[in-house]
């Protein structure tokens, strides 16, 4: 290039250049910049030293520094560039981590097997719409059973292993004494499912002297035995996901007529007999009926207007055959590694 | 009941195999619970008969039987039973033979002598759970025959667990009337012969409770043979029903008990004084029972009584003085029918549970009685010899169970089913059960057979239809029936929520048992009066919770004891309370952490959780009110807690809930590792009915001012924060504590609290004046309150 202003303008370029290139880092970049370009920089101190050359030459030799200047901004930005990918890409190299290493903070507990089943049994009856509703587990001998049409010396009292508190109080042994509380309180149509604890004075491998059970109930003036069958298929269905079969066989509650078992296809083998089906292909799982016509009439409903069906299921036997569990037992022990898996 | 397949067979033979008749049972509601073979699986056994019995030479106990098994040589059998005698016929497991277990019999040398084969006990056979030596077969066995094939071993018995309400169904005959109605069977009901008396001895028979035993039939039979023994055939019989063979008398009322369903009792009439009386029994009466129990009688109990005293517990059990014994010559049968309602209970009452008393509970049917006894006598003759008397019966017609008429409608079978049957059909099932029906107006009037006690009502009648149509046949319905949901309030506290706020949280959920020690409960919540069972499983087991931390505590150290340090748990539950309005029962939500609030992990130093990390849980779930403003924690005492870590938990004024760290002594007593802290809120009253209510947010910035004050440690922070609040109302969006300080340059007996107050105007942005006046007004009545100043 040719040098008009003789004030050694191609030299400052060239040291500029080289020292721009030259900067490892930004911040020697940047005081490359603030050499040359910066307020008193080098190459602004020539621009400024203009006006000791003639008056014909400036033009010229102004216009050059300028075109300097561009080019020195040019290669700082360009090297800018380059630098910032470079810090970017040693940063990013830098903050590699281990991604396999476990997240931090704190991890969700888990419900009660048994609660677990409750809710969606509570769920699949919810869709059907039963609501929920709850009685007192201090029951009296009247809701427990008189009202049930068990009397005193019946058989079936008897079968029921009672805890007692005095001759009048007792634990409610199963969750039916719900039906008589709500239909007293309520009037027809009713259609409710009562899950709770329940109590029987019994206790060896396959049974805990509390256990729970989901009671439903409904009341309405055509109400048969069809419908029973159909809204426990459903259920039953549902609850396990599967097309099972049912099979209704006939028994016998004070509080029902017709009464049955309802067995459902033995969900560990399918039905071909296992130890747990004790090879019969079948499982027991709930109990179930039509209205027991004297029970209306211990609570006021018309039994010639009305009928309407209930029914109970254990839900330990639910969860237990849902989730394979093998000892009813363990449901109350709380071990933290037994309710870990059902987190 | 348990019975012989082959037994009900002889009865009716439907063309079904022993699984296919189990499964008809259970499906006609008389539920099969066990089918088992009525021996089990042996081969090779044959009847020997003993011709000589010698000593072994070289063997004490051993003897060198030989044995005649119908071939033209006896066989050499050594038998080491002491019983083993010439002449008599015994079960010979000859070589070759495979006995249960799987054992094979082997020619052997015993001590130098030969045998060819084994003389078998019941107990080899599997007949029984032990015998006495090897088993005797009646003399009259036929040599040489398999012993499988001559005691019809290829049985099986089925055990029917049978609802209360079929005791028509606790009998051959009466399952034998079930199986030919489901396969439209012939039934073939043995013909029962009356015997006839052969002298006329009677007895006095007084029905003093007519009401309780409207029929009471009984036959004196003399000059029995006391060394008759039941013949095998009916041992078996019974045997296979679960009864033991005792004696031919009361054998032979087990086997018409097994056979008819009726109930019956034996008299040695030598120890009977005079006569038979019915009648209740005096109360404090006692009596010696057959079981070799006392027991003392209460008036509401029905006796069989002779002139003198109580000799039987009616329709339970005989007494023990007047027992058939080995030395009875003369023998009274009694064949009565008690009326259930004044049996049932009785038995229970006194600890006792017969095979009678099961059947009279149930209802026996009245109609039974004098065939039953015609039966025995048959029966007892044929074993015993005997001179039979003639049959006497008392009886009060009044008080017999009438035959009762039901109206049944087609119309009610339809709607009761779902399904609406031919007329025909549900004539012949009643026809086919023995019910005599009437045409009416209606429908029919139905008389059910006097066996059947539970057809009481309509609808019983229409179950029974359903049951023999078969309940799988009638139609399943998708029909929804009125929809009916009821909705509960939106604000109401969903327990359900909560629970999952806790698993979220890291808690797990335990369900412990409503029943606990005294003990624990005494140390947790002793100022509560509380429930006890009367009847409890053990004393651990007696005491109604009145709080939910004795199961809490006791899941945590059966938790610690197992290596689990950290424990995050919580249940709900009722709570039962006796307290002046009586008992009360409500639901609770209560929790206990101890150990590490988080799980271990790397980046955190881990700690001991405090009493901050559970009530920032507890806030969580206040948080789910709606109204988390409502509620306050104001220091409390509680026996189980800390005294210095103890809060209510507040709501209007009303003690709602604890939270508090167990008291270090409780904990050392209960023996809980390390602290625990503990959390219990009353479901009910978290129900404040406070529902999100929209508020428009500013749209100018906010500021924060942070301010470090320092006060008295006994000022609490709440009352920092209300005064702030209180101070400025309108611009105050927020309040932060973001820091605690005690110690170095902080004179002691003072703290230091760093706030961030969080300001913001709805109108307009906040000018520094404002800012700068409302932190002044703040900090002066800090001042002035609390004697607050600002830390330098």
């Amino acid at each position: 290039m040719a040098e008009h202003t003789g004030l050694g303008l191609a030299a400052l370029q060239t040291a500029a250049l080289e020292a721009i290139a030259a900067a490892a880092d930004l911040a020697s970049l940047d005081q490359a910049r603030v050499r040359y370009l910066g307020k008193s920089g080098e190459l602004t101190a020539l621009l400024k030293q203009l006006g000791t050359l003639p008056a014909e030459e400036r033009p010229a030799a102004g216009q050059e520094i300028n075109q300097a200047k561009v080019a020195v901004q040019a290669a700082i930005d360009q090297r800018k560039i380059v630098l910032e990918e470079a810090s970017l890409t040693a940063r990013l190299a830098a903050e590699r981590i281990d991604v396999s290493l476990p997240g931090r903070g704190r991890r969700p507990g888990g419900l009660h097997p048994v609660t677990r089943a409750m809710r969606r049994i509570e769920r699949l009856f919810a869709n059907a719409g039963f609501a929920v509703a709850e009685g007192p587990e201090v029951e009296d001998a009247y809701h427990n059973f008189e009202a049930l049409n068990i009397p005193e010396h019946h058989p079936a009292r008897a079968m029921h292993d009672t805890f007692y508190f005095d001759a009048e109080l007792l634990l409610r042994t199963h969750t039916s004494p719900v039906q008589i509380r709500v239909m007293e309180e309520q009037a027809p149509p009713l259609k409710i499912i009562a899950p709770g604890r329940v109590y029987r004075c019994d206790s060896d491998l396959t049974h805990t002297p509390m256990f729970h059970q989901v009671e439903g109930l409904l009341v309405d003036e055509q109400v048969s035995f069809a419908d029973l069958k159909g809204v426990l298929y459903d259920f039953l269905r549902n609850f396990f996901e599967r097309d099972l079969e049912l099979r209704f066989r006939p028994s016998y509650f004070p509080f029902t007529e017709p009464s049955a078992e309802v067995d459902i296809q033995c969900v560990i083998c399918g039905g071909s007999g296992c130890r747990v089906c004790k090879q019969t292909g079948w499982l027991e799982v709930l109990g179930c009926g039509m209205v027991y016509p004297e029970v209306f009439r211990h609570v006021g409903i018309d039994p010639d207007r009305y009928l309407g069906y209930a029914f109970g299921m254990g839900v330990e036997r639910l969860a237990m055959l849902r989730y394979g569990i093998d000892d009813i037992r363990l449901n109350f022990e709380n071990d933290l590694r037994y309710l870990r898996q059902f987190s | 009941m348990r019975f012989s397949e082959a037994w009900l067979r002889e009865w009716v033979n439907p063309p079904v195999d022993t699984r296919q008749l189990a499964d008809q049972l259970s499906m006609a509601g008389l539920e099969v619970d066990a089918v088992e073979p009525a021996a089990p699986v042996f081969s090779g056994v044959r009847i020997g008969w003993v011709q000589s019995v010698a000593p072994h030479p070289d063997a004490e106990k051993l003897r060198i039987c030989r044995v005649d098994l119908g071939e033209d040589a006896l066989l050499q059998i050594i038998c080491g039973a002491a019983n083993v005698a010439e002449g008599m016929k015994v079960p010979v497991a000859t070589v070759g033979a495979v006995l249960p277990g799987d054992f094979k019999i082997k020619k052997a040398r015993l001590r130098g002598v030969e045998s060819y084969g084994m003389i078998c006990s019941a107990k080899e056979l599997g007949l029984a759970e032990s015998s006495d030596g090897i088993l005797p077969l009646p003399v009259d066995a036929p040599v040489g025959e398999d012993i499988r094939d001559w005691m019809a071993l290829d049985d099986h018995c089925i055990e029917v667990d049978l609802t209360p309400d079929r005791g028509d169904c606790l009998s051959i005959a009466g399952l034998a009337r079930e199986v030919a109605v489901i396969n439209r069977a012939p039934l073939a009901t043995p013909a029962i012969q009356p015997v006839e008396a052969v002298h006329d001895q009677s007895l006095r028979v007084q029905l003093q409770a007519p009401a309780a035993c409207p029929r009471y039939v009984c036959r004196v039979i003399r000059n029995i043979d006391p060394s008759a023994t039941t013949p095998w055939w009916m041992q078996e019989r019974l045997r296979r029903g679960g009864i033991r063979a005792i004696s031919p008398v009361v054998d032979v009322t087990n086997y018409v008990l097994l056979e008819l369903g009726q109930p019956m009792h034996g008299f040695d009439l030598a120890k009977l004084d005079g006569e038979i009386r019915v009648r209740m029994a005096v109360e404090g009466e006692r009596i010696a029972l057959l079981n070799g129990e006392e027991a003392t009688l209460r008036a509401d109990t029905l006796v069989i009584a002779d002139a003198g005293r109580a000799v039987a517990l009616a329709g339970i059990m005989g007494g023990a003085e007047t027992a058939v014994g080995p030395e009875t010559r003369d023998v009274l049968l009694e064949s009565a029918f008690f009326a259930p309602l004044a049996v049932s209970g009785k038995a229970r009452s006194y600890g006792l549970h017969t095979d009678s008393s099961h059947r009279f509970e149930r209802g026996v049917d009245p109609g039974l009685q004098v065939r039953a006894i015609e039966r025995a006598t048959r029966l007892l003759t044929a074993i015993v010899g005997g001179e039979p008397g003639p049959v006497i019966e008392a009886i009060s017609e009044v008080d017999l169970p009438k035959p009762r008429t039901l109206t049944l409608r087609p119309s009610r079978v339809a709607q009761v089913l779902g399904l609406a049957l031919p007329e025909d059909t549900v004539l012949d099932i009643l026809k086919r059960l023995g019910m005599h029906t009437e045409p009416t107006a209606e429908g029919w009037l139905v008389t059910p057979p006097s066996a059947r006690f539970d057809l009481v009502q309509e609808v019983d009648l229409i179950a029974d239809i359903g049951r023999i149509y078969g309940y799988d046949r009638i139609p399943v319905s998708h029909a929804s029936s009125a929809s009916v949901t009821g909705s509960t309030p939106e604000a109401d506290f969903d327990l359900d929520r909560a629970r999952l706020t806790l698993v979220d949280r890291g808690f797990h959920e335990v369900i412990t048992y409503s029943f606990v020690s005294p003990e624990i409960q005494a140390l947790v919540d002793p100022e509560q009066e509380v429930l006890r069972l009367a009847n409890p499983l053990s004393a651990e087991l007696s005491t109604m919770r009145t709080s939910l931390w004795p199961g809490l505590i006791q899941t945590a150290r059966y938790n610690q004891a197992r290596q689990q340090e950290r424990v995050r748990i919580f249940e709900s539950g009722l709570r039962f309370r006796i307290g002046t309005d009586g008992l009360t029962q409500t639901q609770g939500l209560a929790g206990l952490i101890t150990g590490s609030p988080d799980p271990e992990q790397w980046g955190l130093t881990s700690r001991a959780a405090d009493f901050f990390d559970l009530k920032a849980d507890v806030e969580a779930l206040l948080a789910l009110t709606g109204a988390p403003g409502r509620f306050s924690f104001v220091p409390g005492t509680h026996p189980a807690l800390h005294p210095g870590q103890t809060a209510n938990v507040v709501c209007d004024g009303r003690a709602i809930g604890l939270l508090g760290m167990l008291h270090p002594s409780l904990a050392a007593q209960l023996d809980i590792t390390g602290d625990a802290y503990l959390f219990e809120l009353d479901i009910a009253p978290l129900s404040v009915g406070a529902l999100p209510k929209h508020a428009s947010i500013s749209r100018f910035p906010s500021i924060r001012r942070d301010i470090a004050i320092i006060v008295d440690e006994a000022v609490t922070y709440a009352a920092i924060a209300d005064c702030i609040r209180a101070t400025e109302t309108e611009l105050l969006r927020d309040l932060v504590l973001f820091d605690l300080y005690t110690g170095k340059n902080i004179e002691s007996g003072r703290k230091s609290l760093a706030l961030g107050l969080i300001l913001q105007a709805s109108s307009q942005t906040l000018t520094d004046g404002v800012i700068e006046d409302t932190v002044r007004r703040i900090l002066a009545r800090l001042a002035s309150e609390f004697g607050a100043r600002l830390r330098d």
